[in-house]
């Protein structure tokens, strides 16, 4: 087949998972034609039609990321649009909000503009770009938010700086929401993280590393809340990592706040007891926290407290990770892997069906950021991936195509697998 | 590496290691109980050796890196003495001359030593698991003088063996460790150690620098805050210095407050058992967590704890060097 080939396309006889219809059938078709969803196909299109047997196989719309990096512009020897997009595909992800935090940051119309440049030239999946809300995500002066708005950005946020400022959080909120702009917040108080390597706890205790602690999360998640309620802007939460944090989304939801929240596929699977021979692969901000939060995150999850779970990919190159721990970037670059890991912790953990961790990789991320994205209605963009939920894979490194070295979960056994992906009808990954 | 014996032989027991596999001594946590009473019998018969005009030649020909990128004097002499008396070259590189200023990474650097025909590297590193990773990167030993908060552990072997000295055994001692508990390597090493020895341990001082998420790390601790508590019943008290280069502002109001709440003066030394040692791993604060006629008077085994350093790192560069076989 041949991958520019744009031809009607025909998955046959696949369990179809499409939570944004509430679908979920245990042998459907999905039909595509001249790059968009149709409900059925002509018999002369059936005749030309690409046929995939699905047999054995989930179809699910392309998965939506809220949180990734991808390199530019001026990080490119971490990561490029080029190889991030396909390992975006790669991991089933054909539509990915990128953060704003690259060299220089997004916080203008020039480097948004030039992002776009090099995405229409190089990306093989949809890159949504968002922009910081204050300059520089120094936290001080608000960025240009109206025009970044005209310029493309789907989403403001200051990513792992945080707005430390409840003043500025607050009058940015407002300012947003103006344009219909949702705000993401990397939630830390960075009063209480200077220096933190890790979650802190028994094992920040043991290795002689500083902590990280689940309070310094837990207040700005509180703050955000009341700050929501205020404003009654929209507001998302970045990456949630601590058990405390998904409660009080979950009291802020009940109030019927207008609050989202996201998780790392990476912190559903692992616990700071990895980081025990100081593995700075696993080094991320937020932190692995500990197996009472893995298990609140993934009840969270769930129950629809948390609404999305994203990549977090963060590429660093193996030679900045390879170090002395405290010397070593923050980030994990987790892109091809974040299906895998998160179906290994949800569904083959028994927490959750697969269709809610497919509603939380397309509708839920969707909905949370307002996207034309992750459905596979009549009339939306042919963007679909075609799962194996029983491929037990370990990966390689032979198997990435992300340019970056530090996917933790290469040699980690991990269950299920992304067999191929399609964006606009035309396949972007796999047979 | 098989123990080596100067003396008469010793008489073998049952149940005793003596061969010794490790290449690097990275941290107390990588050793056995047995592997640690190996050590000090191989200590026990490098003392001798420490008296003037007395030396060995078991290291004859081989050289050891002194790899110092945070400031120490008495870690890195009695590094530099230990090797010297086995006879061995040493070369002291220290912060101020090293590479790593000029953005050269760890495993650079060390490579580099290494290329030169080094046989061992003992390094002093601000951060945490540094030494392992070293360890892991390099196929000759890598001895860990200090690796940032988390172990110091030639220094928990020699405040252990100065107990063994002082009182025969280790197993059933009990002691307080006291101070910054927090920052402290040593501390950390010294829990490990002791507990693999048998002994009890007590963690005392303010609550902000000894919290009570240290008993979720080292559940066999006990942790109070009560200072009398602390020293009336122990066998050892091991005073920490505070560091105040480590410390963020936030952990105790100022070192007088420190004194005057854990400070450990005449008086309070009164509350301890007559026989009870006093342990410091210097360089003392006199004044701050320690009063002079203290850390000088009857009680203190300050001055053994730095002699037997001697011995000990002796033991911990013969057996590691001689686990390497070439």
């Amino acid at each position: 087949m041949n991958p520019a080939d744009n031809s009607p396309l025909w998955i046959r006889g696949a369990r179809v998972i499409d939570p944004s219809a509430r679908r979920d059938e245990a042998k459907g078709d999905v039909f595509a034609l001249d790059g968009r969803f149709v409900d059925r196909l002509s018999a002369a299109d059936q005749a030309k039609a690409r046929v995939i047997d699905g047999t054995g196989l989930v179809v699910a719309p392309g998965f939506v990321d809220l949180n990734c990096r991808l390199g530019e512009p001026g990080r490119t020897a971490r990561e490029t649009i080029r190889t991030g997009t396909r390992a975006a595909a790669a991991g089933g992800f054909t539509t990915v909000v990128t953060m704003p935090d690259s060299l220089p940051a997004a916080d203008n119309v020039g480097t948004i503009q030039l992002l776009r440049e090099i995405c229409s030239r190089d990306a093989a999946v949809r890159v949504l770009p968002t922009g910081t809300l204050t300059k520089g995500h120094e936290g001080k002066a608000l960025a240009p938010l109206g025009t970044m708005k005209k310029a493309g950005v789907v989403a403001v946020t200051d990513t792992t700086s945080g707005v430390q400022n409840n003043e500025i959080m607050r009058r940015a909120l407002e300012y947003a929401a103006m344009f219909g702009l949702v705000v993401l917040d990397h939630c830390q108080d960075s009063s209480m993280t200077d220096g933190g390597q890790m979650h802190e706890g028994a094992w920040s205790l043991r290795l002689g590393l500083r902590g990280l602690p689940r309070a310094a999360e837990e207040i700005v998640v509180s703050s955000d809340c009341l700050l929501a309620e205020l404003t009654q802007a929209r507001i998302h939460l970045q990456h949630l990592s601590s058990g405390g944090s998904a409660e009080i989304v979950r009291r802020a939801k009940a109030k019927q706040l207008p609050v989202t929240a996201e998780v790392s596929a990476l912190h559903l699977l692992l616990t700071d007891a990895a980081l025990a021979n100081y593995a700075t692969s696993l080094k991320t901000n937020p932190p692995l926290r500990e197996e009472a939060d893995r298990l609140a995150l993934l009840a969270a999850l769930a129950d629809g407290t948390i609404d999305a779970v994203c990549s977090d990919h963060s590429p660093c190159t193996a030679t900045e990770k390879d170090c002395e721990f405290d010397l070593a970037p923050f980030g994990a670059a987790t892109l091809e892997t974040a299906f895998a890991a998160a179906h290994t912790a949800l569904v083959v953990g028994g927490h959750a069906d697969l269709s809610v961790l497919i509603a939380r990789l397309t509708s839920g991320p969707a909905r949370a950021l307002g996207l034309a994205a992750g459905t596979l209605s009549d009339g939306a963009h042919a963007d679909l991936v075609v799962l194996d939920p029983k491929a037990a894979w370990t990966p390689a490194k032979t198997d990435l195509v992300s340019k970056s070295g530090n996917n933790p979960l290469v040699g980690h056994a991990l269950a299920g697998r992304v067999r191929t992906t399609f964006v606009g009808g035309r396949k972007v990954f796999g047979a | 590496m098989v123990l080596t014996s100067l003396g008469p032989p010793e008489p073998h027991r049952m149940a005793q290691q003596d061969t010794w596999t490790k290449k690097d001594l990275t941290g107390i946590e990588e050793l056995s109980r047995s592997e640690i009473e190996l050590l000090f019998r191989q200590a026990d018969q490098f003392l001798p050796a420490l008296a003037p005009g007395k030396g060995l030649d078991l290291m004859k020909g081989r050289t050891v890196v002194n790899l110092f990128l945070e400031p120490s004097t008495r870690t890195r002499t009695a590094f530099e003495i230990s090797a010297k008396k086995l006879g061995a070259e040493v070369v002291s590189i220290n912060t101020t001359a090293s590479s790593l200023v000029k953005g050269e990474t760890l495993r650079d650097t060390a490579e580099n030593i290494r290329a030169m025909g080094v046989d061992a590297i003992v390094m002093r590193h601000s951060s945490a698991g540094s030494a392992r990773y070293l360890g892991s990167v390099l196929d000759i030993s890598v001895v860990n003088a200090g690796d940032g908060a988390h172990e110091h552990p030639t220094q928990a072997l020699l405040d252990a063996f100065t107990l063994r000295q002082r009182f025969g055994q280790v197993e059933g001692l009990k002691v307080t460790i006291l101070g910054d508990i927090l920052f402290s390597r040593v501390a950390r090493s010294n829990i490990l150690c002791l507990s693999k020895l048998g002994a009890q341990v007590t963690l005392a001082g303010p609550a902000t620098l000894v919290p009570a998420a240290l008993k979720e790390a080292f559940p066999q601790v006990r942790i109070v805050h009560d200072l009398k508590e602390a020293l009336k019943d122990c066998d050892a008290v091991m005073l920490l210095r505070i560091q105040h280069e480590r410390q963020t502002t936030t952990h105790f109001p100022s070192l007088g407050e420190y004194t005057a709440q854990f400070g450990l003066n005449a008086e309070r030394a009164a509350w301890l058992k007559p026989e009870a040692v006093v342990m410091h791993p210097g360089p003392i604060n006199r004044g701050v967590e320690v009063e002079s006629e203290v850390a000088d008077g009857p009680r203190s085994v300050i001055l053994e704890q730095v002699r037997n350093g001697v011995a000990v790192r002796m033991a911990v560069l013969h057996l590691c060097t001689g686990a390497i076989s070439r």
